[in-house]
């Protein structure tokens, strides 16, 4: 049961948007910039710290949605959402992606967490200024979806048909709100 | 020192927002919506939940602009927002402001901290669904905006002076206007 008054017919993150277009106006336009805008990392791997971060925070709808947006995306597949949920360090990805995993980690932790020597090690890897930049900046970005989510227990479904659809719809319409407002996903099956 | 190169060397968010013009546009928009535009909330209200939970993530930057902004406005002063950083049970505010920083602070631990009590308790004191929300939506999206100024290191001033600019500024005209630390345009 959500903490407030929320659409019936809608689930997670987006009964949330739904309920204050104010606000949802610019954290769908944050989100789309951050996670389809322009940028030298692919959009799997950028879905892929939202997903780590998600996990860490132990957030299963954000961890889910974003998982299931990996899978969906070139260059993503189930194998590394798996591996980076059990073991972040023997993740089959790029020596740049570890660093970059490692400094979104720390983010989940705090600000305070991160020090000068991970964005260094970043780099080493081969990480520019701007990934390093965009890596922090989604990570912080999950810590407040997370909460925003299970700080107002937004209803998570158990079905994965439904995190099937809303991966498919994440990766190709995007993240902008829609011009006629929320609907429900179609799911095969229960919902 | 910031971990990256931000240009013109500006301090504290704003120099890292310039790496990424795209993003700082939403996030202006996103901090004018929750923190400026219609609420049932007051303005000095949010920026107090606002510094509440950037002291509670020891973001300095943070805690002080927004503490500064606060007492900038109407009902705050800087003995107040002091007052709530050291403990906000004990501090002279509303019970139901109270109720809100206590679902804050756990919001600030993590979403799955916050307990149907909490809720109850704040519903109890006469918050709105509304309130709940942008307490739950403020609290959250500082928990982005600390890690992104202290995951960057950013250039965290140590000066009162500094901070009132940015309070004084930002109370008289909301988020959407040239930061009073940019160089005009030549």
């Amino acid at each position: 049961m959500p903490h407030i008054g929320l659409r019936p017919d809608l689930f997670g993150i987006t009964s949330l948007l739904a309920y204050r277009p104010e606000t949802a106006a610019a954290l769908c336009q944050l989100t789309q910039v951050l996670l389809r805008g322009p940028s030298s990392m692919t959009e799997a791997e950028r879905e892929l710290i939202a997903t780590y971060v998600s996990q860490r925070n132990d957030c299963a709808f954000c961890a889910a949605a974003h998982g299931s947006a990996v899978c969906h995306l070139p260059g993503g597949d189930a194998a590394q959402v798996e591996a980076v949920r059990r073991d972040t360090g023997s993740a089959p990805l790029s020596d740049k992606m570890h660093a970059l995993l490692r400094l979104a980690g720390k983010v989940q932790q705090g600000g305070r967490a991160v020090s000068a020597d991970d964005a260094a090690h970043a780099r080493a890897a081969g990480a520019s200024d701007v990934e390093i930049h965009d890596t922090v900046l989604i990570a912080a970005l999950f810590c407040l979806y997370n909460r925003y989510v299970d700080g107002l227990a937004a209803r998570t479904p158990d079905d994965p048909a439904y995190y099937e659809a809303l991966g498919q719809r994440i990766t190709t319409r995007g993240y902008s709100m829609p011009p006629n407002g929320y609907q429900p996903l179609h799911v095969n099956g229960s919902h | 020192m910031p971990y990256i190169a931000t240009p013109d060397n500006i301090p504290g968010i704003r120099g890292l927002m310039n790496v990424r013009p795209d993003a700082a546009l939403a996030l202006d928009a996103l901090v004018q919506a929750l923190l400026v535009n219609e609420s049932p909330l007051t303005r000095g209200e949010r920026e107090l939940i606002a510094s509440f939970v950037s002291h509670r993530n020891d973001c300095t930057f943070c805690k002080t602009s927004h503490g500064a902004i606060a007492a900038h406005l109407p009902g705050v002063n800087q003995q107040l927002v002091q007052d709530v950083w050291r403990d906000h049970t004990a501090a002279p505010i509303s019970d139901k402001l109270r109720s809100l920083l206590d679902i804050a602070a756990k919001v600030q631990q993590s979403g799955r901290a916050v307990t149907e009590g909490d809720i109850a308790a704040a519903r109890a004191l006469g918050a709105s669904d509304l309130e709940i929300h942008d307490t739950v939506l403020i609290a959250a999206t500082f928990c982005m905006f600390n890690r992104y100024v202290d995951g960057l290191g950013a250039t965290t001033p140590d000066t009162q002076e500094f901070y009132d600019l940015i309070g004084r500024q930002r109370a008289a005209e909301g988020y959407l206007t040239t930061s009073v630390l940019m160089k005009p345009a030549p």
